[in-house]
């Protein structure tokens, strides 16, 4: 045998040797390592927005539960609990951006000279949506590459200064949006949104599942529409069910932030442009929402400084 | 050429919506009980991939669905098999399984549900879609093109964020090519049910006056009904049930105006 064929002898031998001295338990980790290692390769890399802090995002898996209206909310909430915290929010509802409405916003951003956006302003709070950026009767007719891509302009390209929050609303559903958001950004924790109705409850499941799945921590749940009280004879429906998400969160194990009554005054004030909190801080309305922040700050994590 | 399947359907209606959480696959469902005591055939086709609601609705989230030569059987609401119904509710295995899928595999999922179930004789086809204009609604309309539609129904609540959103779903009709054949108001006022003192929690009048503004016919505007929310929530068929409550006479009427607009007229 010459000495080639020895050493290659040798490496095979000490190669069979190798794999079969390890045991197959400790042969299946290896090969799950390096399946990691080659999937993570693929997977987008999650990158902090300059300049913020904090990102919390709101969700809800179902549609028309009141997540724009909380987290317009929400987000002047946090600002008035704590003066020195600046606030932003980022509208990610492409298709139906509700927040230029609500925080009575309008018109196009101007660039800074870095070409990046400069986010609307009102009542202390820095606001970006695509609801600047089209006209108002014009639908977003996209496919979700599209959306993806507005999505990470909306993200990055905006010149959000120094934010120590920064919440998200999200759209209905579990698509691309949701998907893109997790993957490229570090979230801080995440807010399921429900009303009480079964139907509700189901997509917020799946809202909640869809986070796990993404490694987002999910903070706790809020219950909106929760009762209805007659401003006449002050008697109480409950139109949307009752304590449905209550039930929901002690069986995904997760706390109830907070309920939110149904009251006129609240679709009336974001309707006019001037959220409960800023303009009726003193209602029943405005100290749930504030509330709720407080709860959410609570079981945020500690800041990086 | 092999039959298609939706060559036994008679009409099919779309309901839209921009915004989320106003009651389309609400009005979808008593739309198609209401057609079903008019003795119609109907069957649903709900295209809302992430929040599936319409097996829900029908009680039937159990239900498997079952291929056979021409396709995916439709799962019947009831014993005779009046209402058929296609969701991905009942391809999960697990209802509460989250379908967290990107534009390009929702596509195919609904182009399969427009080609490849087997819905046999129907009088009317009734899509139910997600909120917004987005994969689902364009492979949907694209799909369903060579089949001609009816038109779409157009569902918003009165508030101006609600109405704002359909504004832009109007447009994606005109667009697309879609005729609409109105606009309903939903969750147009709730009447206490101790003191019957009407208040509008979700404004009034903003969806008659959007159809007024953008000339589509206006259908009606239902009421916020408890009794509606908890049949829906118990699978219960509201039309035969609670004929008294108060959002049964608008839903009524809408079933009533489509039936007019689709019944044969005599040249």
């Amino acid at each position: 045998m010459s000495l080639f064929q020895s050493v290659g002898c040798f490496v095979v031998v000490s190669f069979l040797w190798e794999n079969c001295s390890l045991s197959s338990s400790s042969r299946d980790e290896v090969l799950r390592d390096k399946r990691a290692q080659i999937m993570s390769r693929g997977l987008p890399k999650q990158k902090p927005i300059e300049g913020v802090k904090q990102v919390l995002v709101l969700a809800s898996g179902k549609g028309g539960v009141g997540k724009s209206t909380a987290a317009v909310n929400i987000a002047l909430a946090l600002a008035a609990n704590d003066s020195t915290k600046e606030v932003g929010l980022l509208d990610a509802d492409i298709y139906g951006p509700s927040i230029p409405k609500m925080m009575n916003l309008k018109g196009n951003p101007e660039l800074t000279p870095k070409n990046l956006m400069r986010p609307l302003k009102n009542y202390g709070i820095a606001c970006m949506s695509m609801g600047f950026l089209i006209e108002e009767t014009a639908p977003v007719v996209w496919r979700g590459l599209m959306v993806m891509s507005a999505v990470e302009k909306l993200l990055r390209q905006v010149d959000w200064g120094h934010l120590d929050y920064l919440v998200i609303d999200m759209p209905p559903g579990t698509g691309d949006v949701q998907l893109s958001v997790s993957q490229n950004v570090p979230i801080a924790g995440a807010v399921i949104i429900s009303t009480p109705q079964d139907i509700a409850l189901l997509d917020a499941r799946k809202g909640a599942e869809m986070f796990r799945k993404v490694h987002v921590p999910v903070l706790g749940l809020v219950q909106n529409m929760s009762v209805f009280q007659c401003p006449k004879c002050k008697h109480e429906t409950h139109i949307f069910g009752a304590d449905g998400a209550r039930d929901l969160a002690k069986s995904l194990e997760l706390d109830v932030l907070g309920d939110i009554p149904l009251h006129v005054n609240i679709r009336e004030t974001c309707d006019s442009g001037q959220p409960v909190v800023i303009s009726q801080p003193q209602s029943d309305a405005a100290k749930a929402y504030l509330r709720i922040a407080m709860e959410i700050v609570k079981r945020l994590p500690v800041p990086p400084a | 050429a092999e039959r298609s399947n939706l060559a036994g359907v008679q009409h099919v209606l779309l309901v839209l919506s921009g915004k989320g959480g106003v009651g389309k696959s609400t009005v979808a469902t008593e739309l198609a009980l209401a057609l079903r005591l008019a003795g119609k055939r109907v069957g649903i086709l709900d295209v809302d991939l992430c929040g599936p609601s319409i097996p829900r609705m029908f009680r039937v989230q159990d239900s498997a669905v079952h291929q056979c030569d021409s396709g995916w059987v439709p799962v019947f609401a009831h014993q005779d098999k009046s209402i058929s119904l296609m969701s991905i509710g009942f391809l999960l295995e697990k209802p509460d399984d989250a379908v967290v899928w990107r534009g390009p595999k929702k596509n195919a999922l609904i182009k399969q549900f427009v080609s490849d179930v087997a819905w046999g004789e129907l009088d009317f086809l009734i899509v139910d879609t997600p909120p917004g204009t987005s994969d689902e609604h364009i492979s949907t309309v694209e799909a369903l093109r060579p089949h001609k539609p009816l038109g779409a129904i157009l569902v918003t609540t009165p508030q101006a964020v609600s109405v704002g959103d359909v504004r832009r779903e109007l447009t994606f009709c005109k667009k697309t090519g879609l005729r609409v054949l109105g606009i309903i108001e939903n969750m147009s006022g709730f009447i206490c049910p101790h003191c019957s003192e009407c208040t509008n929690i979700f404004s009034k009048g903003g969806g008659e006056e959007l159809a007024k503004h953008a000339g589509v016919p206006f259908l009606g505007s239902v009421p916020l009904d408890p009794q509606l929310s908890q049949s829906l929530e118990d699978g219960r068929d509201f039309i035969q049930e609670f004929p008294k409550s108060s959002a049964f006479p608008a839903l009524a009427h809408i079933a009533q105006q489509i039936l007019d607009g689709t019944s044969p007229r005599s040249s």
